[in-house]
C-alpha cells in the first residue's frame, strides 16, 4: 500500500512492482487523474489565493501541496486545512506574506458553509437576565461562526478580488464569519471592537470582556453578533 | 470602573443592542433570487467536490440563484431579453436563460 501511494505521487518513479505490465499505462492515467483532480479541488477551495498568485503559480504550488498533504477526510469539500501552514513555509510565496491568512479566511468560509445548523439565540433571553447575571454570562457561538484576525487587510483583499481598481490599505483586519441564511457572510469588525469580539468568541463572560476592553462598543458588538445569528445559547457556568 | 457602574454599562449595552435589532431585523433578511446572477457568480460557498458553487454558465440563468435582501428580488434592473421583452428576477426557478 505504501509503495503504491508513493508511486502514485511521484510521476518519475516506477509503477508499483505488483501491477502487471499490461496495466502500467493505465496506472499512469490514474496517477495523472489523482493529481489533476486534487489540483482542481484546491483551485475551487482557494479562489482568492489563486487570483493573487495566478493560475500557473497556483497549479505548480498545488502540485507540491497535494504530494505533502493527501486528503485526510473523504469529504473533498474540506480539503486544504493544511494550506495556510504550508504557505508559510513555501519559499516561492514568501513575497506575499499575507497569503497564509487569506487561505485561513477561505478555509474558514468553507468550514462555515458545511458546519451544523443551529437555532440563533432569542435576544429576549439576554434581556430576561438580571444585571448581575449578565456580567457572568458567556456567549456560546453557532458551529458556523468563525473569527479570523490578521495583521493584514484580509477582508479588503478578499473583497478586491478581480477588481484591480480597489487597493486594499495596509491595515490589520478582523473578520467575523457567520451564516445567517444559506451562505457564509463576512463582516469586517471595527479595529476598536476586535479585541472585545475576540474575548467573547473565546468564551469570556460579558462583564470581564467589557472591562478588559473599555475601548470597544459592547452594544455595537452585540448588535452584530445577535443580528447575524452568530450566538446560539448563553452560558452562566463559566465563572462559577 | 466600580462594579455597579460596570453592571449598568453592560446592561444598558445589551438593552441598546437588542432594541436596535428590532429595528433592523426586517432589513437583514435575505431571499433566494433566481435569474439575476452573472455566469459563474451564483452564490454557494460549498467548495470542491460539490456541484453548486459558481456553476451557472450563462448570464441571468433562470435556475441559478443568489441571495438578495428580502423584497428586492423582482426590483433588480436587468437587461431586456433578446426578443425585447422585460427580464426580471424571481423567487421561483425560471425556464428562461437555461444553458443550451
Amino acid at each position: 500500500m505504501t509503495s503504491f501511494v508513493s508511486a502514485l505521487l511521484h510521476p518519475g518513479s516506477a509503477p508499483p512492482s505488483d501491477i502487471s505490465a499490461a496495466t502500467r499505462d493505465r496506472f499512469d492515467v490514474y496517477r495523472n487523474n489523482v493529481a489533476v483532480s486534487l489540483t482542481e479541488a484546491l483551485e475551487t477551495a482557494f479562489p482568492v489565493v489563486r487570483s493573487l498568485v495566478g493560475d500557473t503559480f497556483f497549479k505548480a504550488m498545488a502540485g507540491v501541496f497535494l504530494r505533502c498533504h493527501l486528503p485526510g477526510d473523504p469529504r473533498l469539500a474540506l480539503y486544504g486545512r493544511e494550506m495556510p501552514a504550508f504557505l508559510e513555509t513555501f519559499a516561492p510565496a514568501k513575497d506575499l506574506p499575507y497569503l497564509p491568512d487569506i487561505a485561513r479566511l477561505e478555509q474558514a468560509l468553507r468550514e462555515s458553509y458545511h458546519a451544523a445548523d443551529a437555532v440563533p439565540l432569542d435576544p429576549a433571553k439576554l434581556m430576561a437576565l438580571t444585571e448581575e447575571d449578565l456580567l457572568e454570562t458567556s456567549l456560546i457561538f453557532a458551529p458556523a461562526t468563525r473569527l479570523r484576525r490578521s495583521k493584514w487587510p484580509i477582508h479588503s483583499i478578499c473583497k478586491a478580488r478581480g477588481d484591480t481598481t480597489l487597493k486594499p490599505q495596509m491595515t490589520a483586519e478582523t473578520v467575523l464569519i457567520t451564516r445567517p441564511g444559506y451562505d457564509p457572510r463576512m463582516t469586517l469588525i471595527a479595529p476598536k471592537n476586535a479585541g472585545l469580539v475576540d474575548a467573547l468568541y473565546r468564551g469570556q463572560p460579558l462583564g470581564q470582556a467589557a472591562s478588559t476592553h473599555p475601548e470597544a462598543d459592547l452594544s455595537d458588538v452585540l448588535g452584530i453578533l445577535l443580528g447575524q445569528g452568530a450566538v446560539t445559547i448563553l452560558d452562566r457556568k463559566a465563572n462559577e | 470602573m466600580s462594579t455597579t457602574l460596570k453592571t449598568l454599562a453592560v446592561a444598558s449595552a445589551v438593552a441598546t443592542a437588542v432594541s436596535g435589532l428590532a429595528h433592523t431585523a426586517s432589513a437583514q433578511t435575505n431571499e433566494k433570487c433566481y435569474g439575476v446572477s452573472l455566469a459563474g457568480e451564483n452564490d454557494c460557498a460549498a467548495g470542491p467536490g460539490t456541484t453548486c458553487a459558481g456553476t451557472s454558465t450563462v448570464d441571468y440563468q433562470g435556475n441559478a440563484w443568489t441571495l438578495v435582501p428580502a423584497g428586492t428580488c423582482t426590483e433588480i434592473e436587468l437587461p431586456t431579453m433578446a426578443d425585447g421583452s422585460e427580464r426580471t428576477g424571481s423567487l421561483e426557478e425560471l425556464e428562461r436563460d437555461l444553458p443550451a
